[in-house]
């Protein structure tokens, strides 16, 4: 039983390392083809992510965020459900933790802080219920809907703090009036913003250690909990759920609004812990981002953990890189989206390396149904 | 062990195929040993064996999918090296899955060409196909319409699709793997007149199966494998069914169910005027009334397609009944949800299709024994998985039901048919039920395994269980039923005693003929 776990994790862990180790090679032969030293340039970017002190904070902030909208799409794939839509998700959870950050002075900090990332949460929840329910009633699929409820939570979200325009056009609701023409809200309130562990210049706030915690609690709910079973048996077989007295609508439902809701927390933690305000800029490419995540981390909320913490690394050394050996930071971009490729399409990794089909037992059909499995 | 005997007999012929020695181990498994046989042009090979057997290796190995670990292979005499199914295709090798390789939504012609399509000035000569493909079909019987769409199509038409493919591709050696298995008692007689039309036309036959009727019916020659290796040869003409089923099996089996007379006791499943729709919205349920009392085995019998299907699901609440009701024992469940059913019903399922409801592929087969129970305790404790009841609970029933595998962390999709179908049993038969709904229990499996099942099923009567038997075998809804209910078009036509039953009188009721006006 041991030793078979152990194989299985090792299996697990087998196409992602090799599919950034090919993603990193691929990475250096772009950089040589247009004349830069891929050496200097990864040396930059390990010295970026690792090579002090101050480059580990930058890892571990940009990893915060990635974990949890990794988990969102993720803990979708666990129900067969596709989640494009963390990046909207991330935007509506950011706009209510801070409506409810700029607002309510003189909370007491362990109401304030509370309140306003439950915001964040519920908004996002909000915004997976959407593309649930209407899954389960009317069969429109998640991926389309959560495509444009990424581009409404961006629109309502760039209304909100829409300065007004010069001929006297009502300002938003959450722009802050001491901005001038610039659209954005004000900062939070102190009594709502995650204190710092390292505070300046390292600023390492306490979200990174709640969202561990939310991924190890994840990973218990999908792994040792009725609801977890439910949920993967709905993903893995739908019919099969149905059988088995499973309530798939119920189960779609709720786990679009958990995804929403993580989506929305992570949302909720960048603004309350790091930024402390919402200007239409901070949009959610990291809800894009968690589709790599999940997808790298194999969709176990353990694995979407490293997965969120090496794209954080790319992410934090790429402008170390840049200025060490004057490579474009934009190479991290496509390394990135070959890291994504050679993940979503592990045949291209087997054939790479000749490796064998991952069974333990012969001539076992490999029926995928979907993406993440 | 092997068949040098055969061999000699038939040396005025050159066999248009030879399997030589072949042994094909698979890591920690020898899937086949020393297996020789050959093929003489104009001959219906039937190779029997059960699920596990290594009949599908072999064909897998003869049709290039697998190389053969030792061992060669002949063609019309001469050694072929085959490293993919083109290989065999040009050597005149064509196969048939049971699982059919058709594109739903493209026509007959679309999906015969599809692979190795005829182009005219850089366009589809889907004329010249759609020519090709009539006069294949008139010359061997196969009736096809070559423009319609595959999905329109019932399945022993799409068989003869398939069929006609590998004929498209001139092949002169034909792999059939279980033909039979998807197909209605009707539909299998037009294929076994298709393979003697193809018999007559000097087409060579290798025919798949494990079913013992089928054989002696069609087959010119018998080899029976068991354990990966050739057990025996045998004559259609002088084995019988009996002698057949233990070379499978390796040891006596038991062909009839021995089963004591039933004492039907108080009424557990109560349908009445149930009224339900199929897939499509089209009426399949057209008010269908019946009783199945503790104690007894009700079989529904009818020719596929006319409501049996529709008429499980209601009861197990997998489909809306539009009128009616259902009541189980006493409490009415008319459409009550699958967990209700299941388990305030004191109910169980084994479903027809069991690849799509009845388990789950990727599962472990400790997790599929659990699949609707996994909530209760012991399996389930503040709604935390108990993964040592779970694992005690499986070690004890792949024992008691026994459900061959390496482990009970296996996955369920990589069992043979067999053993999944024993897996689903164990799991439905294990707990304690009053009402038992048994959708074609052994369709698909081995002899060894269907014995095992029925006699499962009988126990479960004589415990006092209602029965509800659905299944498009004949043989098995007289073998099982205390009384029979025949479905045509989606009534009940009439429920008659066992013991007043005669296959010719269900099969004029399955036909819609009903002697006594109907009321």
């Amino acid at each position: 039983m041991n030793a078979s776990s152990l194989r299985r994790i090792g299996q697990m862990l087998l196409i992602p390392i090799l599919a950034v180790f090919t993603a990193l090679v691929v990475g250096a032969l772009v950089m040589w083809i247009f004349g830069d030293d891929p050496l200097a340039a990864y040396r930059g970017l390990i010295n970026g992510a690792f090579g002090s002190p101050r480059a580990w904070s930058t890892t571990i902030r940009k990893m915060t965020p990635l974990i949890l909208t990794g988990l969102s799409v993720a803990v979708a794939f666990k129900a067969g459900l596709f989640n494009i839509g963390a990046s909207g998700q991330f935007i509506i959870g950011t706009v209510c933790s801070v409506a409810v950050g700029i607002n309510f002075a003189g909370l007491p900090v362990f109401i304030h802080l509370p309140l306003a990332m439950l915001a964040g949460v519920a908004g996002g929840m909000l915004w997976g219920f959407i593309p649930g329910v209407l899954k389960v009633f009317t069969g429109a699929h998640e991926v389309i809907v959560t495509i444009m409820l990424n581009y409404v939570a961006s629109l309502f979200a760039g209304w909100t703090v829409y300065a007004g325009g010069t001929q006297g056009q009502t300002p938003g609701p959450l722009w802050d009036t001491a901005a001038g023409p610039i659209s954005r809200t004000p900062e939070v309130f102190e009594s709502a913003r995650i204190p710092w562990i390292f505070g300046d210049p390292y600023r390492i706030h306490w979200g990174v250690v709640l969202a561990l915690a939310v991924a190890l609690l994840m990973w218990w709910i999908i792994f040792k909990t009725t609801l977890g079973f439910a949920t993967r048996t709905v993903g893995a077989n739908n019919k099969a759920a149905r059988y088995a007295g499973i309530n798939v609508k119920w189960i779609t439902i709720l786990t679009m609004m958990i995804a929403g809701g993580l989506a929305g927390l992570a949302g909720a933690i960048e603004t309350l812990g790091l930024n402390h305000r919402f200007a239409p800029e901070f949009t959610g490419g990291v809800g894009f981002d968690g589709i790599t995540v999940a997808l790298l981390g194999q969709t176990n909320p353990l694995g979407v953990v490293l997965s969120a913490f090496l794209l954080g690394a790319l992410d934090a050394g790429g402008a170390r890189m840049q200025f060490d050996s004057g490579v474009a930071a934009d190479i991290i971009q496509v390394i990135q989206a070959l890291v994504l490729a050679f993940v979503a399409a592990p045949m291209i990794i087997r054939q790479l390396y000749r490796l064998r089909k991952p069974s333990d037992q012969i001539e076992s059909t490999v029926f995928s149904s979907g993406w993440g499995r | 062990m092997s068949n040098q005997g055969a061999n000699e007999l038939n040396t005025s012929a050159t066999p248009v195929l030879e399997v030589r020695n072949v042994t094909k181990i698979f890591p920690g498994v020898v899937a086949n040993e020393d297996v020789s046989l050959s093929l003489h042009q104009g001959e219906i090979l039937a190779l029997l064996g059960e699920n596990g057997a290594g009949k599908s290796t072999l064909m897998n190995i003869i049709f290039g999918l697998y190389h053969p670990t030792h061992g060669e292979i002949l063609v019309n005499g001469q050694p072929v090296v085959m490293k993919t199914p083109r290989d065999a295709i040009k050597l005149g090798i064509g196969m048939v899955h049971q699982h059919f390789q058709l594109v739903p939504v493209m026509t007959v012609t679309d999906n015969i060409m599809l692979g190795d399509e005829s182009v005219k000035a850089g366009m589809l000569d889907r004329r010249a196909v759609a020519a090709r493909i009539r006069e294949l079909s008139q010359r061997y019987a196969l009736e096809v319409n070559p423009d319609a769409v595959i999905e329109d199509l019932p399945v022993g038409v799409r068989q003869r699709v398939e069929i006609l493919k590998a004929l498209y591709r001139n092949a002169r050696i034909l792999i059939l793997d279980e033909p039979t298995a998807v197909l209605t008692p009707q539909e299998i007689e037009g294929l076994f007149d298709v393979m003697e039309t193809l018999r007559r036309q000097g087409e060579s036959i290798i025919f798949i199966t494990h079913k013992l009727k089928e054989v002696l019916r069609i087959a010119d020659r018998i080899m029976v494998l068991r354990g990966g290796r050739v057990v025996g040869e045998a004559d259609p003409k002088r084995a019988t069914q009996q002698q057949l089923a233990s070379m499978m099996v390796g040891r006596e089996v038991i062909l009839t169910v021995d089963k004591g007379p039933a004492q039907p006791k108080e009424v557990v499943l109560n349908v009445q005027e149930l009224k339900a729709t199929n897939d499509l919205g089209e009426p399949a349920l057209r008010g269908v009334s019946f009783q199945v009392r503790a104690g007894e085995i009700v079989g529904v019998a009818g020719v596929q397609g006319n409501g049996q299907t529709e008429l499980v699901e209601v009861i197990t609440g997998l489909r809306k009944a539009d009128a009616g009701r259902i009541q189980i024992s006493g409490a009415d469940m008319t459409n009550a949800s699958p967990r209700r059913i299941t388990h305030d019903g004191k109910s169980s399922h084994v479903p027809e299709d069991r690849h799509a409801y009845g388990m789950v592929d990727s599962y472990s087969i400790a997790d599929n024994l659990v699949l609707n129970q996994y909530y209760l305790p012991p399996f389930a404790k503040a709604a935390t998985i108990q993964q040592r009841a779970i694992a005690e609970h499986a070690k004890a029933l792949v024992e008691k039901f026994d459900v061959r595998t390496p482990s009970i962390y296996t996955h369920g999709g990589s069992l043979s048919g067999g053993n999944q179908q024993k897996m689903v049993v164990a799991r439905e038969f294990s707990r304690p039920i009053q009402l038992l709904i048994a959708a074609q229990p052994t369709r698909g499996i081995d002899v060894g395994s269907i014995e095992f099942i029925h006699n499962q099923i009988v126990a479960k009567r004589d415990e006092g269980v209602a029965v509800l038997l659905v299944s498009a075998e004949l043989d098995e809804i007289m073998a099982l039923s205390d009384r029979i209910a025949v479905m045509y078009k989606g009534e009940i036509i009439d429920i008659v005693d066992r013991a007043d039953a005669t296959r010719e009188g269900l099969g004029l009721l399955m036909a819609g003929v009903k002697h006594e006006p109907a009321q």
